[in-house]
């Protein structure tokens, strides 16, 4: 089995600041594995603007962040395999040693021996099936972050007229994409009485396009059985109960879900770490190392955060801790 | 000197999350306009308020299609931003465009996009495949 000094999972903005602060902490012998045919994680899709104030003093869309990171690897020769997912990561009690089994197209399915493990997968939307919205389950219901894929990398339009449930940030970047691709976005519905992304984002995605904000309120009804073809929205009261005689029929072809993001941690918890119920992440000490000696956590798996320069500055920690770590054995 | 008029406008700073509530003072004189604007917490926020207040600006980005490349597209954006109203001229371009592969970051794509005088590039890279 060939021995790996620390195995990074996931080459997204973490995943990449965590290698690069490895090497400079002095692991020669390190491996990025990650899922996609391409480092970048989900910066790939964000083809806005708003990226890298902070590390780079300059603001960046998604692709040129990932690009700035992907160049330093490069440069660093840091070893890295894409289109490769890891399935299992399993500590050896008396070794401290990691065995991680992932799998890809050439070499199917392999197992690696590390020192040490940095987890880096990101988060995931809310599965929509965690929505309570009773009625059929037509095509034409897609969560924002699937929405953002299709228009950004595939160049495909998921409709025409919208309406999105869930005011996240997400959902508001979403609103502003597809008006501009000639969608029309007839409402943002959301059931708390304030916006759930940025104020920021209110702003540039929807005051500049005037489309219209439903605070107080949530989606009844799906209608339509093939496709959607509407919804019933309805406000909702302080306990979140529909108050009556306030429902409003929309027509639409697509219905997106912006309902926020959890941490991508089944290979975290299956590995026998502690959880931290509030974040979705693992539970970390100071040193951002989980409960499994040696295995490490840093950007969207650890919690959601909102900025890429606090996913970034957490992953050099991490990489730096890590680097420790493998030395002090 | 002309008469002095003041205009009172509030809005929110996008240029960072803190999303500071700006208020911004346009008196116009028989000269031009001279905007004093409060509530800001850094350089950019002021710089963002006297424009926004006399007149709104916006980066666009998008994407392009892409012919023979390993992704069909290639995101883009203005260099730098453009007027408000000329964000949907600038997507008609943008739209009417198709870039063959390879493409490179930083690559320009259309220069002076809808007689904004600002040019817009490319913010990803497509190679080439055969
Ligand atoms: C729509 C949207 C808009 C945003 N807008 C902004 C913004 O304007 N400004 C800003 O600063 N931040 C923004 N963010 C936040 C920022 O992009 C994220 O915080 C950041 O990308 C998280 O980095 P990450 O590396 O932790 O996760 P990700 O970028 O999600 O990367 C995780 C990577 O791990 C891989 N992976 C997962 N599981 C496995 C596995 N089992 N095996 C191998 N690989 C795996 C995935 O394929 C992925 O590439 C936005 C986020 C989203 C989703
Ligand atoms: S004024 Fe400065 S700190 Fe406040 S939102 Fe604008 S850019 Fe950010």
């Amino acid at each position: 089995m060939k021995r790996i000094e620390a195995v990074i999972v996931g080459g997204g903005p973490a995943g990449m600041a965590a290698a690069l602060s490895a090497r400079q902490n002095g692991l020669e012998n390190i491996l990025i594995l990650e899922r996609e045919e391409e480092l970048g994680g989900i910066l790939n899709q964000c083809i806005h603007t708003g990226f890298g104030l902070h590390t780079f003093g300059e603001e960046l869309t998604g692709p040129e962040y990932a690009a700035r990171y992907v160049e330093k690897i490069e440069k660093e020769k840091i070893p890295f395999y894409t289109g490769t997912t890891v399935l299992e990561i399993q500590s050896e009690e008396q070794s401290k040693l990691k065995t991680v089994t992932a799998v890809n197209r050439i070499q199917g399915v392999f197992q690696l021996q590390a020192d040490t493990v940095i987890l880096a997968m990101g988060c995931r939307e809310r599965p929509r099936g965690a929505l309570n919205i009773p009625g059929f389950r037509p095509a034409g219901i897609y969560s924002a972050g699937t929405a953002q894929r299709l228009v950004n990398r595939e160049g495909y339009l998921p409709g025409r007229e919208i309406v999105i449930l869930g005011s996240g940030d997400i959902g508001l970047i979403m609103a502003r994409r597809m008006t501009l691709e000639g969608a029309r976005v007839k409402a943002v519905a959301e059931r708390l009485p304030h916006p759930g992304g940025l104020m920021r984002n209110v702003v540039q995605c929807l005051e500049d396009y005037d489309i219209p904000l439903k605070l107080n309120c949530t989606v009844a009804e799906i209608h339509g059985r093939e496709r959607i073809e509407g919804v019933t929205l309805v406000q909702v009261d302080g306990e979140n109960r529909p108050v009556p005689g306030t429902e409003e029929f929309i027509s639409c072809d697509t219905l997106l879900l912006s309902v926020g993001l959890i941490p991508e941690n089944e290979l975290t918890a299956a590995m026998g770490a502690a959880m931290n119920e509030k974040t979705g992440g693992p539970m970390v000490s100071e040193t951002l190392e989980t409960s499994v000696p040696g295995v490490f956590a840093c950007g969207n798996v650890l919690h959601v955060h909102e900025l890429v320069d606090h996913v970034s500055r957490e992953a050099e920690e991490a990489g730096r801790f890590a680097a420790e770590w493998v030395k002090k054995r | 000197m002309g008469k002095e008029k003041m205009r009172k406008k509030e809005f929110i700073c996008i240029v960072c999350p803190n999303g500071c509530k700006l208020t911004a003072e346009v008196s116009e004189e028989s000269g031009g306009s001279s905007v004093n604007v409060t509530g800001y917490s850094c350089k950019r926020g002021k710089e963002y308020g006297q424009t926004e207040a006399v007149h709104p600006v916006r980066s666009v980005t998008s994407t392009v299609r892409v012919t023979g490349g390993d992704h069909p597209l290639v995101p883009v954006k203005t260099v730098k931003e453009v007027p408000k109203e000329k964000i949907f001229e600038c997507m008609e371009a943008i739209r009417a465009l198709s870039v063959a592969a390879p493409v490179h970051i930083g690559q320009i794509l259309i220069r002076n996009i809808a007689g904004t005088g600002i040019d817009l590039a490319a913010t990803g890279n497509v190679k080439q495949v055969q």
